[in-house]
């Protein structure tokens, strides 16, 4: 009988299945653990207020979030070192982010909870996000300006709102100023230093050079005065309000608005507003810079590193790649070597990357690098442009490291196409080079699009020869800008994977950084399904209008 | 087998009333001089000698494996891709030998056009699949390229059905339209030998008999060379019949003549079915 079902073959259909459903809920509990920590992390949670008095101490006030809670066994509570009576099966204790860490120097405490006396939610709960020092937990007392109190008790809400926004727009203005205006200005600055030093190295500073150069950047400066005038203007008005509020202790504290980027009372809002609250939250998270050593604020240019790295490494990889197939596949005489050849790219598939990124740093960056800057960059000196890690580099290293995977599914996409329209071509009088650039080539374009599609997967999700050849914990200028030649090759970026990494294992809060932790690899997944989809529709269509000979 | 074919001998003679056996002294247009090909140390062609002459049909009959295929593509030196292939002595191309150092193989293969056993229609549209060969040459005028075009598809009785659907893709045709748009666009860069190597093979009796209708109006403008395993349609479409075996042209003569009155044994034993 078991004989008979075992030959019926159900039993290896079962074991078949069971493969393709263990690896569906594998990828499935990936996905719901980083959705769930991640997407939750924006949501503006409850803020409660706890009276506390543990045994034999003063009763106290305690604000902030519940983060979690534990539930530990009476037995093993005890063995810890816990007093536990005897009525008592476990002990509750709650995580509680209470954040004013510039008062009491840390962001989270755990209590117990049979030390909880009363347990509320009220209302007039603020929390305030800062600049520095993390969240801020307390009640709102008055609004100042300049010193003098404009609004207090109940007015005191409204009025903050109002002079929040306008704080925020002055920021706002300010930190355009310096970044767009400034930063042309000063770039605009460095290159002139670097012209003349050009012309100093190459004997050649005249003075109708120096005069021009002196022109030039007395302009700057004249430009630079103006703002300078301006900004400082603006840095008085940003910080001439700020608030004072209660803390959980009772004690009064003064916050500059200039520190604070955004106020809301949780305990008070409506769904609909926390709904607002939440999506304006995720918009930050994708449009800003980060502060707090990446640990608040958003992730753009880690975002924008990681995609304008994989777009740099595709535009490298593929021509090289599919030039290596083409030689590999139609003009090399097959025999030993490419067989060798062949097994070798094959091989070099299975390096470990952070080789690659071994590699990279020592030729690209410090050989190739360095003698492109004695070459063509000497007046910079002793500063690197291309002798540094940076985007280039880090480009060029996942490329070489994603080549075999573009070489490999080309030459299978070239061995595809049937030898009949190559000899339909040849036999129009069509060479071997038109053969291939009007028929063979476009025919193997889905290929080729596989092969990136491969590449693209396996870059984005790349971080260990990164952090040799180009990313930086946080780079004060994204790639891309407004300053000629708007490309900056040289410069060094942010990418999601090390953002991981680093506000996860690295920062000084961990606790508070790791939702943050999830709802980044979250993004990062998104952007290499959004690379990758982009790439599979694009392949879709050539395979719709390359659609091979079939039988 | 032997019974079918030998059912085709049967209506050989049917076949064959009516055609024109005296044929017109010509003008050679391709003539074979002591051929040999190796594929490696095997020799595939023995001593091939051969004439065809300028506007008429020629049709290569053998059993398969015969070398008629290999010797048909000798003709636009298609033998060239491969790599083990070695030839000796020579084919003369009005005069000319095509292996001649000085010869540019692609302007011969536009001298000498080839249709293959299967279609072979690029993945690209109707217009685009016949203008290829023009736009090899550079030929990009709009307007030289539709007139162009236009012949070509007339030309293989193709444009009637297919002049509304000229930027189709030609993978949607049907087989036989395909073929016919092969041939289309080996006439659209104006051959002056058009070699057809099984060309219907791969089709069904109708799509066969028109090929087969397209065969007898091309001779007009082109100098064809057909192989086929079909001795009947050797004898409906050709003007001259060679018989190979074994890699050697045992007969060639007119069609009428080498059916009704083979000069070899072996001929007449093929074609009455006896082998092959």
């Amino acid at each position: 009988m078991i004989r008979l079902w075992f030959k019926s073959g159900t039993p290896w259909i079962w074991l078949n299945a069971a493969a393709v459903s263990l690896s569906l809920i594998m990828v499935v509990g990936v996905l719901g653990l980083v959705i769930g920590r991640g997407v939750g992390h924006f949501w503006p949670h409850q803020v409660s207020q706890f009276s506390y008095q543990e045994p034999d101490k003063q009763p106290q006030i305690i604000i902030g979030e519940k983060v979690d809670t534990s539930i530990t066994p009476a037995a093993m509570a005890k063995s810890t070192g816990y007093i536990m009576a005897d009525n008592e099966d476990t002990l509750v204790q709650y995580l509680i982010k209470t954040g004013n860490r510039d008062v009491t120097g840390t962001d989270f405490r755990w209590i117990q909870e049979r030390n909880v006396k009363a347990h509320s939610e009220p209302s007039d709960m603020i929390v305030i996000e800062r600049r520095e020092w993390g969240n801020f937990y307390g009640q709102l007392l008055e609004v100042k300006e300049k010193g003098t109190t404009i609004a207090t008790g109940a007015q005191a809400w409204p009025v903050l709102q109002t002079k929040i926004a306008e704080t925020l727009a002055i920021f706002k203005e300010i930190t355009h100023i310096e970044k767009k205006e400034v930063g042309a200005i000063n770039y605009g600055l460095e290159r002139l230093r670097l012209k003349q030093r050009k012309l100093e190295l190459k004997n050649a500073l005249d003075d109708t050079a120096k005069q021009g150069i002196a022109i030039e950047k007395a302009a700057f400066e004249a430009e630079y005065k103006q703002y300078q005038v301006k900004l400082t203007g603006l840095y008085q008005k940003l910080r001439s309000d700020s608030m004072v509020a209660k803390t959980e202790s009772g004690s009064e504290l003064v916050i500059p608005l200039a520190k604070v980027v955004r106020v809301f009372q949780p305990n008070a809002m409506s769904f609909l507003d926390k709904i607002l609250h939440y999506g304006n939250k995720v918009v930050e998270f994708l449009t800003d810079d980060p502060r707090e050593a990446n640990t608040e604020g958003g992730i753009f240019p880690a975002i924008f590193g990681t995609v304008m790295m994989v777009m740099m490494m595709s535009v490298i990889v593929t021509p090289f790649g599919v030039i290596a197939a083409v030689y590999l596949r139609e003009y090399a005489k097959q025999g030993f070597i490419t067989r060798l050849i062949r097994i070798a790219v094959n091989n070099l598939a299975g390096v470990p990357s952070v080789v690659y990124g071994v590699f990279g740093l020592g030729f690209f960056v410090y050989i190739l690098g360095g003698n492109i800057d004695q070459l063509f960059f000497p007046e910079s000196a002793p500063a690197p442009v291309f002798g540094t890690p940076g985007l280039l580099w880090a480009s060029i290293t996942l490329a070489l490291l994603t080549l075999p995977v573009v070489i490999v599914s080309t030459e299978e996409g070239l061995a595809r196409i049937p030898s009949s329209i190559r000899e339909g071509s040849l036999a129009l009088g069509a060479t071997k080079l038109e053969t291939l650039w009007l028929t063979v080539l476009p025919m193997a374009s889905p290929a080729m699009m596989t092969g990136l599609i491969l590449a693209v997967a396996r870059a984005a999700g790349e971080v260990a020869p990164l952090m040799l050849v180009g990313v930086v914990k946080l780079a004060p200028t994204l790639p891309l800008d407004g300053n000629f030649p708007f490309l900056h090759l040289d410069r060094k970026f942010m990418h999601l994977g090390f953002h991981i990494y680093d506000v996860g294992f690295q920062s000084p809060n961990v606790e508070a950084a790791r939702p943050l932790v999830y709802a980044t690899a979250l993004l990062l997944v998104l952007v290499i399904i959004g690379l990758n989809l982009a790439a599979i529709v694009i392949r879709n269509n050539l395979r719709e209008k390359y659609r091979a000979l079939e039988g | 087998m032997t019974q079918q074919i030998r059912s085709h001998s049967i209506d050989m003679s049917s076949v064959l009333r009516g055609k024109d056996v005296v044929q017109q002294p010509n003008e050679i247009c391709i003539k074979v001089e002591n051929l040999n090909l190796f594929y490696g140390e095997k020799q595939a062609l023995h001593g091939i000698n051969m004439e065809m002459q300028k506007k008429k049909v020629t049709a290569y009959i053998g059993p398969s494996g015969c070398g008629k295929s290999t010797l048909l593509r000798c003709i636009n030196r298609m033998n060239d891709l491969v790599d083990s292939a070695r030839i000796e002595g020579g084919i003369l191309l009005d005069g000319e030998n095509i292996y001649d150092k000085s010869v540019n193989v692609a302007a011969l293969r536009r001298r000498v056009g080839m249709v293959f056993q299967k279609p072979n229609p690029f993945p690209k549209s109707i217009f685009e699949n016949v203008a290829y060969g023009l736009r090899i040459q550079g030929i990009n005028d709009k307007r030289v390229l539709e007139e162009t075009v236009e012949n070509a598809l007339r030309g293989a009785a193709l444009w009637d059905e297919m002049k509304d659907r000229l930027n189709d893709n030609a993978l949607g045709m049907s087989g036989g339209q395909q073929q016919r748009l092969v041939i289309a666009r080996a006439i659209a860069i104006e051959p002056e030998v058009l070699l057809l190597d099984e060309p219907a093979s791969a089709l069904d009796p109708i799509s066969t008999l028109k090929i087969e209708e397209l065969i007898n109006e091309l001779k007009e403008k082109y100098t064809i060379v057909i192989v086929t395993h079909n001795m009947q349609q050797a004898a409906r479409v050709s003007d001259y019949t060679a018989f190979m075996y074994m890699g050697e042209l045992i007969e060639i003569g007119t069609t009428s003549e080498l059916f009704t009155n083979p000069s070899k044994k072996q001929t007449e034993d093929y074609i009455t079915g006896r082998y092959g």
